[in-house]
């Protein structure tokens, strides 16, 4: 055996444990109701309601984008917490909706909520981004990289969508969903369940890339789906994956206070709730209902209003699962701050 | 043993009416999912997916968009029975 010939490295460690302390959200300042989005899509209030559960999805104005949406909601975590911006080191934000390819949204917002000089990235993993980027900063705090967190879902959607489209658009909002994460007494984060596959790639996705929009081959590239293979994956296959989680997680279903899935379709939430067999002591969150489909903020956009309605679920766990374009998919229970 | 047509046409009745609430009488072979029925692309999804246990067959994503008719459905799962 080789003797060691280099001094020892010093090799990070961090707290045992880790939990989310506070929510933040911020929405869009429109609220669009069905009536605005059904003429060129020759459909019905009735029509959307009874395929989506949608009544209103809010938009962000024309002037505001990814970046404000999340600096509002992060800000709010952070004050909610009561946790001094400064002993933030590490900023995280899940987006599709960046302005530009680059800077990053999060060195941008880590620098406006006093972050600065945090280490910031993005990253897209479309609408399970949030519960990837859970799965990041708490590995991320128990391996001693970082101390504070902030996680941040955002998205403008609203300027990817094609008012013609039948398949997404009409089911889409702008917002952004905020969580402070750190270290705990107690396990607040479990084992994260989460993959992907490529394979089904082109089942969510762009309409074209911006150098074919560039070179004149495209339109403005949009959002399309194909809505029923989408339904099946996201109902059959994403409930494989919760169940996956809750057993990672030592708990039960009837453990839980409250299921949070990604806010894709009321009948995606309903029927995953039918397959996972939920007791009527879960509280199921439904803010797709007057917010919409806001892919990588949905679930903490979610978790924040179900706190606000049910203060009583605080100290609960929360099965939180994010499935999306990629195909990607992410499943945590946290315990609810 | 492979289920008769009869069979399947009624089991399939039984898993629409569960899904839509539509009377199993109402579902019958020349009946469109769509048209007759008035069954939208996720209750259809729904309704393959639960025929694909019942039956123990496959019903591939692709496949769902030819069964336009009930006649359509059976067809192909007497198909893949086999």
């Amino acid at each position: 055996m080789t003797a060691t010939t280099h001094p020892a490295l010093r090799q990070s460690k961090g707290p045992a444990h880790t939990r989310i302390l506070a929510y933040g959200a911020a929405r869009g300042e429109l609220a669009v109701d069905n009536d605005a989005l059904v003429g060129p899509i020759d459909s019905s209030d009735e029509w959307i309601q009874q395929r989506t559960g949608i009544i209103t999805r809010m938009r962000a104005e024309h002037d505001t984008n990814a970046i404000d949406l999340a600096i509002a909601a992060g800000a709010e975590a952070i004050a909610t917490a009561g946790i001094d911006p400064a002993l933030i080191d590490l900023v995280i934000v899940a987006t599709i909706s960046n302005p530009s390819q680059t800077p990053s949204v999060a060195a941008i917002v880590s620098d406006r909520v006093g972050a600065n000089p945090a280490a910031a990235y993005d990253i897209n993993a479309a609408c399970a981004g949030y519960a990837y980027a859970v799965a990041q900063a708490d590995a991320l705090i128990r391996g001693g990289a970082a101390t504070y967190a902030l996680v941040i879902g955002t998205e403008k959607l609203s300027d990817i969508v094609d008012p013609t489209d039948r398949s997404i658009s009409f089911l889409l909002g702008d917002g952004a969903g905020a969580a402070l994460i750190g270290p705990s007494e107690f396990p607040g984060i479990s084992t994260t369940v989460w993959g992907s596959d490529g394979s089904k790639s082109d089942t969510i996705g762009m309409t074209g890339t911006l150098t074919q929009f560039r070179d004149g081959e495209t339109e403005w590239p949009t959002l399309r789906q194909e809505g029923q293979t989408v339904f099946r994956w996201a109902v059959w296959e994403m409930a494989k994956v919760a169940k996956r989680a809750l057993e990672e997680a030592g708990v039960e279903a009837s453990d839980l206070a409250a299921f949070i899935p990604h806010q894709a379709n009321m009948r995606i939430i309903d029927q995953f709730a039918k397959q996972l067999k939920l007791p009527d002591t879960v509280k199921i969150a439904r803010d797709i209902e007057t917010t919409g489909n806001t892919s990588a903020a949905s679930i903490p956009l979610a978790s924040h209003r179900l706190l606000k309605e049910n203060p009583e679920l605080s100290g609960g766990l929360a099965l939180q699962i994010g499935f999306g374009a990629g195909l990607v998919f992410g499943a945590q229970v946290v315990v609810l701050p | 043993m492979a289920l008769s047509n009869d069979e399947i046409l009624a089991g399939l009745a039984e898993l629409i009416t569960d899904e839509t609430g539509i009377a199993a009488e109402e579902v019958a072979l020349e009946k469109s999912f769509t048209d007759d029925l008035d069954i939208d692309s996720i209750s259809m999804m729904t309704i393959v997916v639960n025929a694909e246990e019942k039956f123990g067959v496959t019903i591939p994503d692709d496949e769902v968009k030819n069964l336009k008719t009930v006649g359509d459905a059976v067809t192909f799962i007497t198909n893949a029975q086999d």
